[in-house]
């Protein structure tokens, strides 16, 4: 048993003296990976091959001792896990003394330290050793850049496994490390040595009397200036080493003597990055630093950081300049000090002051800004420095405002204030005596009123912009300011004829009126509502513009102030009323009136949905009020009044649905339901009841042979229940689905039919899927069939067939190719042709009413993407095999999908559709060629290199179209030609001079809007390989 | 300038002294402070400007587009405002400025004929002694004649009285010669290129 053992032993250390003997003589590379995967399966130990390298270990030829210790080095690097703690000593004495030998041997020396550096049984003490050992006997820089890394490694793996023992050491250590990296410029070794010096310091190991020594051999890199080459394998960034680097400098206070003047060097060069760079150090250096570092360079520091600012041409510099004075103020601001240290932020924020004052004080000159971003800068960094500016700009800036008298100047200064006013609310004030702002209360607001009043527009902005301000500070303003307020907002909000002041003073209304409702539905509701009554009479009277404008901001005010649940109580109650009012008094009321509040009911509606109980309320209270409206006005009578064929017509039924359809979206479920049970008998069965006046001269059956203005509301119960939660369960779904599917397709005006379609696909598209989903489809594909046979009714059939393509298509429908297929066969009918290819429009864009997200339809994020990928090889297909004259169908339709098309997904298969794209510029189609032209724009900017490839097709045809007829096309065309610079230069030129001659007809273009467009062109094409641009 | 800084050497340790392999370099290198690619030189930054602090103007909106430029049929004759708005956002040489808000050129120094073909463009310097008056002006002009349709003749001059040497200026942009030569020049088209490229 023994000797068998014994002899299978003796074998494979032959193979082993074998493969020993093939690596150091043969020099043949394979052997050193079998072996190391002997040792790591246990058929060799590590003595044995040692014992096997032996002579080649002492020869005295050092290639060949070279070789010897590569060989064992490789084994180590693959086993080191596999040493006994006594194997690892023999093994680093070993390789320590071999530090000594020729310099053949230290690359492979070095490889086996870095094995025995990440070994675990490594006893205490070795360590130190082994780098004692390296940096006595290795001149380090004078190695080759992978051996300077493996140097780096051994290191590394030291510091994270024996931290103590390093730091037995003590400050040689540190110099050590100096020695080793001074002098390096290999980036990828750089961001090694960076890393060590960051943990020598973060980790506290002793740096004894070398900390400038330490900071010399980092610094010197500073700022870095560093390009990789092209395809750089390694992927280092200038960037990376910039970021480590800045690790390592803002990494201690104690680097900060040595640093703050190197910063203030650098700031002060010419060179942009540099400047950057320093700004940039200096704001990571305040994170670390307190004041006792910053003391002695406060005043350069602020000088400089001034200067940039000042002079700068870059908004980058302006930014980072900001930046770091903000985090200089915010160190100060928070830095603990001793008993008898002087504060120095209240001095620091006194220089600024001292060097931005006076250019605060004139706001005409270009330095007013610049000082005013400073100081704001300062401000921003801790509520102590915002008080102290605050409390010495302020009486200035007041001052200042009341000394100069254009509006210009004023502007300026308010503009100032404001943003000071605004660095306030960062800071919070327990204490309402505390705030610092409460002193100025009564001068900020008269001097916020005094503008109010004024009669240039722009003060009135700054004025409004102010007062929302103030408003936002808690438990500023008192209730007698606010009634000023709102005052002058009302006044305001009816101005005349500048409507910018009016739009912003509703704005301000709607923000101020979340803080105080109460002031707002007590002084400003019932000055409306009065307004909204005097309306009432002027338009029964039919008074002129002016009263009818003043009318219409009566509405955009009440919605504007609708934003807190209490005021929605008042104002919706009111809007409705006026409708009623219209209603009833026989006033002469065009379709616009009608709108208007529609518009003025949904943006409350808008404003009531994040609220539950302001929604349900809305929806409780006016959807059946509009109903009412409606089924009224579609009641058959002897003498129809005015308002009630305007009801009806197409616009106004479409306000409101959008109101109706807002009013709903947000419904939890069950309040949803209870809806829903009430709206669907109204339009199935007639059922009246709770709508709030209900007494009609004849039943309501939009379905069962109503009149034709009762068909037209079917309108407005697809707004309601296509825009229900998907878990809502609709009343008589199965009778509904089929009373829709007949009105699509009967005899009746385009209105109703398409409605009735829109409703049948808003509610096929969020049905389950199952049994009765493919019934409804199967019934609304035999409609379609018949109807497309039979001729009445084939543009009924179609509406009716888009739409249900649609709805299927968004939810990935397996039906929805086979009803996309039947679509693309029509693209040649020589009747439908032109309708489907548009059709596509329909297909892939985002409808207002149904199918929409908001309204729970059931959307897949990518079904433009699917659609693309099913359908657009077939549409490619068409195209080609279409007779002449229906071609621009297909060409269409390709355009609209193409267009809608997120350009990502785009890009990839351009290569094969462009020659098509490039065809259609030739189509006489105005439409297709501007479609074609939107959907080139974009891939010029975005994929210059494949576009490049056709450059003289679209020059060409580019410059034709500039010529075009329609004034669309001819400003598309040049935008085309200008997104063309974007191309490479070099494949641009030799178009150049011809380019730029063509372009001078359209200068002289008859339309101001395309000679814009050619200008621009022109001026880039210009610059085209032109020095300076 | 910054001087290097004092260089601290490792001791020469003793070893074989064979000649040791070039390195083979895969990346370029990164410059240290005291090799010799110097980062940044010291000094002061961005040297002084002629007028460090000018009046600022504000600048006019968009045009706002009317019907009638909407409407297909309608011609549109090229007038002032048309002018000032190809010249207002030529940037400063100097300043990072538009010359509209250094007020160097205004809408009511805009003088245009379409039916004539003529336009006539005066400018105002900031300062009497703007050395960059005439560099203004060729801008200016170079605008003009990049944006306009070769019919016009166009006449770009130095506001009356506003600078010291209006004339000498006035005769140089008027020169078709000197104009055409400048723009020969690299580095003349160099900076009106800059002043004419859209801000980033």
């Amino acid at each position: 048993m023994a000797a068998a053992a014994a002899l299978e032993a003796v074998a494979p250390t032959g193979a082993l003296w074998g493969l020993v003997h093939d690596f150091v003589m043969g020099q043949q590379e394979g052997p050193a990976d079998q072996v190391a995967a002997d040792v790591k399966s246990g058929s060799y130990t590590v003595l044995q091959v040692v014992e096997a390298l032996g002579s080649s270990l002492e020869n005295p030829e050092p290639r060949t001792r070279a070789r010897g210790i590569q060989l064992l080095s490789q084994v180590l690097l693959h086993c080191h896990s596999l040493l006994l703690e006594k194997e690892v000593v023999h093994l680093i004495l070993f390789y320590e003394n071999r530090l000594k030998d020729h310099h053949l041997v230290i690359p492979s020396v070095l490889q086996g330290l870095r094995a025995l550096s990440m070994c675990v049984a490594l006893p205490p003490g070795l360590a130190v050793s082994v780098l004692k050992a390296i940096f006595q006997e290795v001149h380090v820089q004078s190695l080759p850049q992978v051996d300077r890394h493996t140097v780096y490694s051994i290191i590394t793996n030291f510091m994270q496994t024996r931290e103590e023992e390093l730091k037995g050491l003590g400050a040689d250590f540190t110099f050590g490390f100096i020695q080793v990296m001074d002098g390096e410029k290999d980036p990828r070794n750089l961001l090694v040595a960076f890393c060590i010096v960051h943990d020598l310091i973060s980790r506290d190991y002793s740096l004894g009397p070398f900390v400038e020594e330490l900071f010399e051999v980092t610094s010197c890199y500073f700022p870095i200036d560093f390009t990789p080459p092209p395809n750089d394998p390694h992927g280092i960034q200038r960037e990376d080493l910039i970021l480590s680097l800045r690790a390592v400098l803002a990494s201690t206070p104690r680097f900060a003597e040595f640093l703050l003047p190197l910063l203030i060097e650098k700031v002060d060069s010419e060179i942009l990055s540099a400047k950057l760079d320093s700004l940039q150090t200096l704001t990571a250096c305040c994170a670390v630093y307190g004041q006792k570092e910053l003391k002695d360079f406060l005043p350069s520091l602020w000088a400089s950081i001034r200067r940039e600012v000042f002079q700068t041409a870059s908004e980058r510099v302006e930014a980072e300049g900001l930046t770091a004075l903000h985090s200089l103020t915010a160190c100060l601001s928070c830095s603990v000090l001793r008993a008898d240290d002087e504060d120095l932020l209240d001095s620091f924020l006194n220089n600024i002051l001292q060097d931005c004052r006076h250019h605060l004080c004139e706001p005409d000159m270009k330095l007013v800004w610049p000082s005013t971003k400073l100081l704001q800068a300062a401000a921003g960094a801790s509520a102590r420095a915002c008080d102290h500016i605050t409390s010495n700009v302020l009486p200035l800036l007041l001052e200042q405002f009341h000394k100069h008298n254009q509006s210009n100047q004023r502007r300026t200064i308010l503009e100032m204030m404001l943003g000071f006013l605004k660095l306030q609310q960062k800071w919070g004030y327990e204490d309402k005596d505390e705030q610092p702002l409460s002193g100025f209360k009564d001068q900020l607001c008269s001097l916020v009123f005094m503008n109010l009043t004024d009669p240039s527009t722009q003060l009135q902005l700054v004025g409004i912009r102010m007062l929302t301000v103030l408003g936002a500070q808690p438990d500023l303003l008192s209730s007698g300011d606010l009634e000023l307020a709102v005052g002058h907002l009302y006044r305001l909000s009816f101005l005349e004829e500048e409507s910018q002041s009016c739009v912003a003073a509703m704005e301000a209304s709607g923000t101020l009126a979340t803080l105080y409702p109460v002031a707002f539905s007590s002084h400003l509701v019932p000055k409306l509502a009065e307004e909204l009554h005097v309306g009432e009479s002027d338009l029964a009277r039919g008074d002129g513009p002016t009263k009818c404008s003043r009318h219409l901001r009566c509405l955009q005010a009440l919605s504007a102030v609708s934003t807190h649940p209490s005021i929605v109580k008042k104002t919706l109650p009111l809007l409705l009323q006026h409708l009623w009012q219209m209603d009833k008094g026989n006033v002469v009321t065009g379709s616009s009136e009608v709108i208007a509040v529609c518009q003025s009911l949904q943006q409350v509606a808008e404003k009531c949905q994040q609220d539950p109980a302001s929604c349900w309320y809305f929806h409780q209270t006016a959807v059946p009020c509009l109903l009412a409206l409606a089924v009224q006005a579609s009641m058959p009578e002897k003498e129809p009044s005015v308002l009630r064929k305007v009801l009806l017509e197409d616009e106004v039924l479409a306000a409101m649905v959008s109101v109706i359809g807002t009013a709903t979206t947000h419904l939890s479920p069950d309040l949803a339901a209870q809806s829903v049970a009430r709206i669907v008998p109204l339009f199935l069965d007639g059922n009246i009841s709770f709508l709030p006046e209900n007494s009609f001269p004849c039943r309501f059956q939009p379905f069962q042979g109503g009149s034709p203005g009762q068909r037209r509301l079917v309108a407005l119960l697809m707004a309601f229940v296509c825009s229900l939660p998907r878990n809502v369960e609709i009343p008589q779904l199965n009778q509904l689905m089929r009373e829709l599917l007949e009105l699509s397709c009967c005899h009746s005006c385009p209105f109703s039919s398409t409605a009735a379609a829109k409703c049948f696909a808003g509610l096929l598209n969020k049905h389950p899927a199952g049994q009765q989903l493919d019934e409804f489809i199967q019934l609304a594909m035999d409609k379609v069939e018949t109807g497309l046979g039979s001729g009445p009714y084939s543009v009924q059939a179609f509406t009716l067939l888009l739409w249900v393509t649609k709805a299927l298509v968004l939810r990935y429908h397996p039906r929805s190719s086979c009803l996309t297929d039947r679509l693309m066969g029509l693209l040649s009918d020589p009747e439908l042709g032109p309708a489907a290819a548009d059709g596509f429009s329909l297909l892939m864009s985002d409808c207002s009413d149904v199918l929409t997200r908001a309204g729970h339809a059931e959307v897949r994020i990518m079904f433009r993407q699917r659609f693309f990928t099913d359908n657009v090889p077939a549409l490619v297909q068409g195209f080609h095999a279409a007779p002449q004259d229906v071609k621009p169908n297909y060409l269409k339709g390709l355009s609209h999908v193409l267009n809608r098309l997120p350009k990502p997904v785009l890009l990839p298969e351009l290569p094969t559709l462009l020659s098509l794209l490039l065809e259609a510029l030739s189509c006489p189609d105005c439409v297709v060629q501007l479609s074609t032209l939107s959907c080139l724009q974009p891939l010029l900017l975005e994929a210059p290199q494949v576009m490049s490839l056709h450059i003289d097709t679209l020059v060409t045809k580019f410059l034709n179209l500039s010529s075009s007829p329609s004034m669309a096309v001819r400003i598309a065309a040049l935008q085309c030609m200008h997104a063309l610079t974007r191309l490479p230069t070099p494949v641009l030129l030799p178009y150049k001079p011809q380019v730029i001659r063509a372009l001078a007809k359209p200068l002289d273009d008859k339309k101001r809007l395309v000679r814009k467009e050619a200008v621009s062109a022109r001026g880039e094409w210009f610059l085209l390989g032109s020095p300076g641009s | 300038m910054s001087l290097p800084p004092p260089r601290r050497h490792a001791t020469p340790l003793s070893r074989s002294p064979e000649v040791r392999p070039p390195e083979r370099q895969c990346l370029p290198t990164v410059a240290r402070r005291d090799s010799a690619m110097v980062g940044g030189g010291g000094g002061v930054g961005g040297g002084i400007l002629e007028n460090a602090n000018p009046l600022i103007y504000e600048r006019s909106g968009e045009r706002p587009v009317t019907a009638g430029e909407e409407d297909e049929q309608v011609p549109d004759s090229i007038d002032a405002r048309e002018i000032f708005d190809l010249i207002r956002s030529i940037n400063d040489p100097e300043h990072p400025l538009t010359l509209e808000e250094l007020n160097v050129v205004e809408q009511v120094r805009v003088q245009v004929s379409d039916p004539e073909s003529t336009v006539a463009v005066a400018f105002t310097p900031t300062i009497p002694h703007c050395s960059m008056a005439t560099l203004i002006g060729l801008s200016i002009k170079v605008k003009l004649l990049r944006s306009l349709p070769q019919r016009f003749k166009m006449d770009v001059h130095i506001t009356p009285g506003t600078h010291a040497s209006e004339h000498a200026v006035n005769k140089q942009l008027a020169d078709k010669e000197r104009v055409a030569a400048a723009l020969e020049n690299t580095h003349l088209l160099e900076v009106v290129n800059q002043c004419l490229s859209a801000r980033s």
